[in-house]
């Protein structure tokens, strides 16, 4: 049971990715009509899904999806032309078949609910489809040699001659051999339709010997059988005989089909030429060992004459070259298919996970192990200690990479959304993907997907307005949504940018003042105006859609990316558009860190941010210590004691050295004072529990190799402290 | 003597009183090609021929090319059943052009 669970589970995933696929290739061709690539992608989606249902006995999806895969057929085919409301039918057909197989995982036992049987029905009419769904259809056979294609050959008498030649040897008579008992032979497998008997070769007057052979024959041969069994009739001959045997032509045809159609699914390898089209019948083993043994001496003779097997095969007449060429192109197909194939393994993502845990062990471990090298001063265990810690680091970022994943993938999903969204509305909205290579964590991934379109609902639903409209603005009818992706300083950014409407400050100051989130005499930045989006309970547009406005969204935004250790911003220009921009770790595991000591207490920051360290002296740095700005070199920037910050340490003295680490984070720059500096430290990042998440400043902890905890700051957090409240600060932490 | 050879109008008739196999092939190939040289008719009565085999086919298309470029007339006539049905099996009875007497006697086959 367990096992066919295991299957089914399979067969899902396999099946989630084709009609992934699927959509994919639809909205392309709604680009570009005339793409065979596309076409084809859409129809081995359905036929693959038709097949694998089929034996799960799922069979309303094997019933619906032979529908869908017969219009396919027809569009491939170019009988049937595919438009604009085809391709909106087979959208629905491809959600159709996702419910279908939802329904399966359920509760494959019960009925199929009315409801589905309805909107496949009714998806089977658009589709213009026979409505003879209820039969359920047979799936394929699996004909991979099958002989119901080989049947076919009997009824076309005249394309099914087989031809065969025979040369015999000049020493055939002598070895025992008499080629008529051969053709003899021959004739109780089959009609010899014709023959020709001709002896090219018969030397003039006393030359003759008559007791060599000199006989050629050409056999036209009508048989129900194959090359094989025509061969072996003259497997004794075979030392003395030259044998071509030409299957008929509907044969021909056979091999093509046989060799058009796809492979095993499974047991996908690539086989040689030669295997192939004896696989298929097109050759018999002899054929390609003579054809091989032909090659070798060529190659001995000249090795750089030698030719291509198939070439061999076509000049010695053993194979034709059609069949050869297709069977090239398969093998070429074959080959591809397992090199994209052997790119990707499927791996629990658990087991990831687990292996990720065990290296962040062994990463603390192999500092604790390297603590004790320094402390006890073993010169000869140092050298072995720094080349493990150098392979253990490089053993974590393998590690993580194994967990990255190109969010690509999740943009191009909006498409669907984009294209929906904006017929719905009645808008006209093109969606721009720009760095989709760029990479971060699966589980970040995962879990940006629902921020995200929620995002762009808001862009499409608020941001880019009716085409009238922005015809009046003097704007192009068709609204943009970029998405854009690209790496800064450890972290991705992600910007969703429309060219809508742009956000109305006033519009949000009124509305947060009558909800009670600002006094009406407080004074904002246009950036702070910005953030109140991000509140709970705020919408500007005057009415609610279906798609978004309600006013919950923004704040769970922000909640969820600030979860991930992220943050969110907003920018606008009344008119102009609105750009969301999204900062994200690249990964929750195991961060280089840089750690520094304040008050006997061990901090971590994220190694990408830092920018510099310096001296907190006069002679380094101007310090303002009543605005808490230092002065690098020109550069003025808030600063930050951290001692300070977490201890609430309110004198200090000034009797031992200071120093300052410059961290970046965008555009902002921020000092953060410290006591020590203590250098790189990889930083195995465990979460805090929930009783700390309303901790400031902190976004983690990590063990260090003596065992002690350090905390990891929350770079992000402390620069909006050190920027935005530095006044508050400066005048708490001075007086 | 499996060969006998008689002159009838000028016409020499051999009669091959033999089988027409590998085994006999050389030796009737050795007598046969004389009659080559001689410039006259040759009729060639294949009535005695119990069995033919390749070699012994080969040897008539032999003789009928060589009758060819010697200029000679060459039939065969009197074609026992071993030959005419190899010559029927080969579809070559055309190419001898001569005509076949199928007796009644013979095995249906």
């Amino acid at each position: 049971m367990s096992e066919l669970d295991a299957a089914i589970q399979t067969f899902v995933q396999e099946a989630d990715e084709l009609l992934a696929e699927m959509e994919l290739a639809l909205l392309g061709l709604e680009d570009n009509p005339d793409d065979s690539e596309s076409i084809n992608s859409v129809f081995r989606a359905m036929h693959t899904i038709k097949g694998s249902s089929g034996l799960f006995g799922f069979d309303s999806i094997v019933a619906f999806a032979h529908e869908a895969e017969t219009v396919l057929d027809q569009v491939r085919r170019g009988q049937r032309e595919i438009d604009g409301a085809l391709i909106s039918t087979l959208l629905n057909c491809k959600d159709h078949t996702s419910k279908l197989i939802e329904h399966y995982l359920t509760e494959a036992e019960q009925e199929l609910p009315q409801e589905l049987k309805l909107k496949g029905e009714s998806l089977i009419k658009q589709l213009g489809g026979a409505t003879t769904k209820q039969k359920s259809m047979p799936v394929e056979a699996d004909s991979k040699h099958g002989t119901s294609e080989a049947s076919d050959t009997e009824d076309d008498t005249n394309d099914s001659d087989w031809v065969i030649l025979l040369e015999f040897g000049p020493d055939a008579l002598r070895n025992g051999m008499d080629p008529l008992s051969f053709i003899r032979y021959l004739k109780t497998l089959g009609d010899i339709v014709d023959i020709l008997t001709s002896t090219p070769d018969l030397p003039t007057g006393e030359a003759m010997d008559p007791e060599s052979c000199y006989l050629h024959f050409k056999i036209v041969f009508r048989a129900n059988t194959d090359k094989q069994s025509i061969e072996s009739v003259f497997e004794f001959a075979e030392d003395d005989c030259e044998i071509r045997i030409i299957p008929p032509h509907s044969q021909i045809e056979h091999y093509l089909d046989l060799l058009a159609e796809p492979s095993d699914e499974d047991g996908a390898q690539v086989e040689r030429l030669g295997e192939m089209l004896i696989n298929i019948g097109a050759l018999t083993p002899k054929e390609v060992a003579k054809a091989l043994q032909r090659q070798s001496e060529d190659k001995a003779e000249s090795p750089e004459q030698a030719k291509p097997i198939g070439e061999i095969l076509v000049e010695q007449q053993s194979a034709e070259q059609p069949v050869v060429e297709q069977a090239l192109k398969k093998q070429q197909s074959v080959k591809q298919k397992i090199a994209a194939e052997a790119n990707y393994i499927r791996v629990d993502s658990e087991k990831l996970g687990k292996l990720i845990n065990l290296v962040g062990e062994l990463v603390i471990s192999g500092a604790a192990m390297r603590m004790m090298v320094d402390r006890h001063g073993l010169s000869d265990v140092e050298e072995v200690a720094v080349s493990m810690n150098d392979l253990v680091s490089e053993i974590r970022d393998t590690a993580l990479e194994l967990r990255m994943v190109a969010i690509g993938e999740t943009f191009s999903r909006f498409r669907r959304v984009v294209r929906d969204v904006s017929n719905e509305l009645n808008k006209q909205i093109e969606l721009k993907i720009t760095g989709g290579e760029t990479e971060l964590d699966k589980t970040v991934v995962e879990k940006i997907n629902d921020p995200l379109t929620h995002l762009i609902r808001n862009s499409l639903d608020h941001g880019i307005e009716m085409p009238e409209q922005r015809r009046a603005a003097g704007k192009p009818e068709q609204g943009t949504v970029h998405l854009n992706a690209y790496h800064d300083s450890g972290h991705i950014v992600i910007q969703i940018a429309d060219d809508g409407a742009g956000l109305n400050d006033e519009k949000i100051r009124t509305k947060a003042i009558a909800n009670g989130l600002i006094t009406p005499d407080q004074v904002l930045t246009k950036q702070e105006v910005f953030d109140l989006i991000f509140e709970a309970g705020l919408s500007t547009k005057d009415e609610a859609s279906n798609l978004s406005g309600r006013g919950v969204g923004m704040d769970v935004v922000r909640r969820n990316i600030e979860a991930l250790r992220g943050s969110v911003s907003l920018d606008s220009e009344p008119g102009q558009g609105t750009t969301v921009t999204i900062h994200l770790p690249l990964t929750l595991a195991i961060i280089d860190g840089f750690m520094v000591e304040a008050e006997q207490e061990c901090y971590i920051i994220p190694l990408s941010m830092v920018e510099e360290c310096v001296e907190m002296s006069p002679e380094e740095c101007e310090v303002d210590e009543i605005q808490h700005y230092v002065n690098l070199r020109g550069e003025v920037m808030p600063y930050l004691r951290l001692g300070d910050y977490f201890n609430n340490r309110k004198q200090h003295s000034n009797i031992h050295r200071e120093s300052m680490v410059v961290v970046r984070f965008g555009q902002t720059k921020v000092g953060f004072v410290v006591d020590k500096l203590h250098g790189e430290h990889q930083t195995v990042i465990k979460p805090l529990g929930k009783v700390f998440e309303q901790l400031k400043g902190i976004s983690g902890a990590t063990v260090l190799g003596s065992g002690d905890v350090a905390l990891i700051l929350d770079v992000q957090g402390l620069v909006q402290f050190a920027t935005r409240d530095k006044s508050r600060a400066s005048i708490g932490l001075a007086g | 003597m499996a060969i006998e050879v008689s002159e009838k109008n000028g016409i020499t008739i051999i009669a091959i009183q033999d089988d027409m196999t590998i085994y006999t092939a050389s030796e009737q190939k050795a007598r046969l090609s004389k009659y080559l040289q001689s410039g006259r008719e040759l009729q060639i009565n294949l009535s005695g021929v119990s069995e033919m085999d390749s070699a012994g086919l080969q040897l008539l298309l032999w003789l009928k090319q060589e009758a060819g470029r010697n200029a000679i007339k060459l039939s065969l006539v009197r074609h026992s059943q071993a030959v005419v049905e190899v010559l029927e099996l080969l579809n070559l009875t055309g190419h001898f052009g001569d005509p076949v007497v199928i007796s009644a006697n013979w095995n249906a086959s």
